[in-house]
């Protein structure tokens, strides 16, 4: 396990995202609500670049009292990075896919000190 | 004398009802009520105002990225193939920067082309797919006949990596005809394709010249899976694209085909090669099981039929996109075997629509050897549409870097 310091924390602005090349592994740093998550910048599925795609929130379906479907709403509790090249879904916070909790983003430790950035591969 | 150039004049509506106003006055009209029952506007002019005004939170983010019409969310087909803003790339195709020359179409495929690796690419339509559900018979011929001939000029004359399997207006059998023998030997024609969502039985009696017109040309003819939502019955109970899409893009390829096998077609066309196109790959053994057992029983209904009809679809060529993938270790290689993979197993991406496939989805399988694998990525389209093999610019460099490199 090796810390290897990404960027300065200015350098990623809220709610964004830096790419950066360790070696031969891209890993996405990304921002969300102020705090920081790294992620291979690989999606499981066909390898596209999942950290560089639309965040989107959770849908989720409302029923009524009959269990009737009422209609979606948004769950702004959860958020997802959505890949770009099939709309995967993953958790931003755990990297777990929305719909099958065994595919998942290869997730490393980061954190921040000192104004720093700093990524555990 | 007066004297004005319309031309010169404002395209505003007083300008243009300046003689009904003049009626107006000449009635009298200032000395009774006039009520209009029926009149419009065209709200779409309005739609993102509109579209804040939706409840759900999902379905107003839905609105705010489709809009009004086009193919969309609020069109009678009720499409959203692009997830609502999740994917961009279709949106990103049409700002993308590209030279005046060669044609933007060439430019685009040939970029995708190479960033995939893929030499030579078989180019289809994506909203002219849809002529097949267009109520008139004459624009679909008459469209359909306008692509053909732009892609043959454009693209097919300038871009000997890209080929083409053509439309045929289904709807209208001897226009099909006429098409084949207009087009069939055009460089870079490779065979001829249907919408699969035609309303037409492809056992007609009139249709039986096209297909003789394509086996003695050794042109393939291809069924490409599609959809229809609003305007149809079956599909019309569903209420997710998901649902139609998952359903309508085998539904339609497994009625023609089992009709197709059903009537002998094999049988009477034996030479014709068929391609069944973007219905994955798990409707298969599926059918095959199907019609077999069915088969064994009711011989006599398909007296034209030698065999079983299993043993004619391994005989048929498939596309292998969108290629299911699931946890499906089992399923997926026994598939493979089935179908005769190793021969009638031909790579497509389906770029850049929403579930594309990229060369490793066949290059990663772990149940194939390397021989089968450039099988089914290459060079089983090589043989079926008698390709000559061209390779793209970017990986003949590599090939020489590479060669340079272990040059001592």
């Amino acid at each position: 396990m090796t810390e290897v310091q990404v960027c300065k924390a200015s350098d990623i602005a809220e709610d964004g995202v830096l790419i950066v090349h360790i070696d031969d592994l891209e890993v996405g740093v990304v921002r969300h609500r102020g705090a920081y998550f790294a992620y291979r910048n690989h999606c499981p599925h066909q390898g596209g670049p999942v950290c560089e795609g639309v965040r989107m929130p959770k849908v989720v379906a409302v029923l009524g009292p009959d269990r009737g479907y009422v209609r979606s709403e948004f769950d702004e509790s959860e958020v997802h990075l959505v890949c770009p090249w099939h709309s995967y879904e993953f958790n931003i916070e755990t990297g777990v896919h929305a719909g099958d909790s065994k595919v998942r983003l290869q997730k490393f430790p980061v954190s921040e000190r000192d104004g720093n950035v700093y990524v555990t591969i | 004398m007066l004297v004005r150039n319309p031309q010169d004049a404002e395209k505003d509506t007083p300008t243009l009802l300046a003689h009904a106003a003049e009626q107006a006055r000449a009635r009298k009209y200032e000395d009774f009520l006039i009520v209009d029952v029926d009149c419009h506007h065209y709200e779409n002019a309005s739609f993102p105002e509109i579209a804040a005004y939706i409840d759900d939170p999902v379905l107003r983010q839905n609105a705010k990225v489709q809009g009004m019409g086009g193919q969309g969310w609020t069109s009678p087909e009720g499409s959203y193939q692009e997830l609502n803003g999740r994917i961009g790339r279709v949106r990103d195709r049409f700002t993308e920067k590209t030279p005046s020359s060669p044609h933007r179409d060439i430019t685009l495929s040939l970029r995708w082309m190479d960033a995939l690796g893929v030499d030579i690419a078989c180019l289809f339509p994506t909203p002219m797919l849809g002529l097949a559900q267009i109520p008139r018979l004459d624009v679909e011929i008459a469209l359909g006949r306008a692509y053909n001939r732009w892609l043959v000029e454009n693209v097919l004359a300038n871009e000997p990596r890209i080929k083409a399997m053509l439309y045929l207006p289904f709807n209208q059998p001897e226009a099909c005809y006429a098409m084949v023998e207009e087009f069939g030997d055009k460089p870079g024609v490779v065979g001829f394709m249907v919408t699969a969502t035609h309303q037409r039985a492809v056992y007609d009696n009139a249709y039986m010249k096209t297909y003789a017109a394509l086996e003695e040309r050794g042109l393939p003819l291809a069924f490409h899976g599609s959809f229809i939502w609003g305007r149809e019955n079956n599909f019309s109970l569903a209420n997710r694209f998901i649902t139609v899409h998952s359903l309508g893009f085998t539904f339609y390829n497994m009625l023609h085909l089992t009709n197709w096998i059903m009537n002998a077609l094999p049988e009477r066309f034996p030479k014709l090669k068929l391609i069944w196109i973007e219905s994955g790959l798990a409707w298969l053994p599926f059918l095959m099981q199907r019609l077999d057992n069915e088969f064994m029983s009711r011989t006599s209904e398909c007296p034209g039929l030698k065999r079983r009809p299993s043993e004619y679809m391994r005989e048929m060529y498939y596309t292998s996109q969108p290629m299911e993938r699931v946890d499906n270790a089992e399923a997926l290689p026994l598939t493979f075997k089935m179908i005769n993979a190793a021969t009638q197993l031909l790579f497509s991406s389906d770029y850049p629509h929403w579930d594309m496939d990229l060369p490793s989805t066949i290059y990663d399988l772990p149940f194939l050897d390397e021989t089968t694998k450039r099988n089914i990525l290459g060079e089983n389209a090589r043989h079926l549409f008698n390709l000559e093999p061209i390779f793209g610019e970017q990986k003949l460099l590599r090939r020489a870097e590479r060669a340079l490199q272990n040059t001592p």
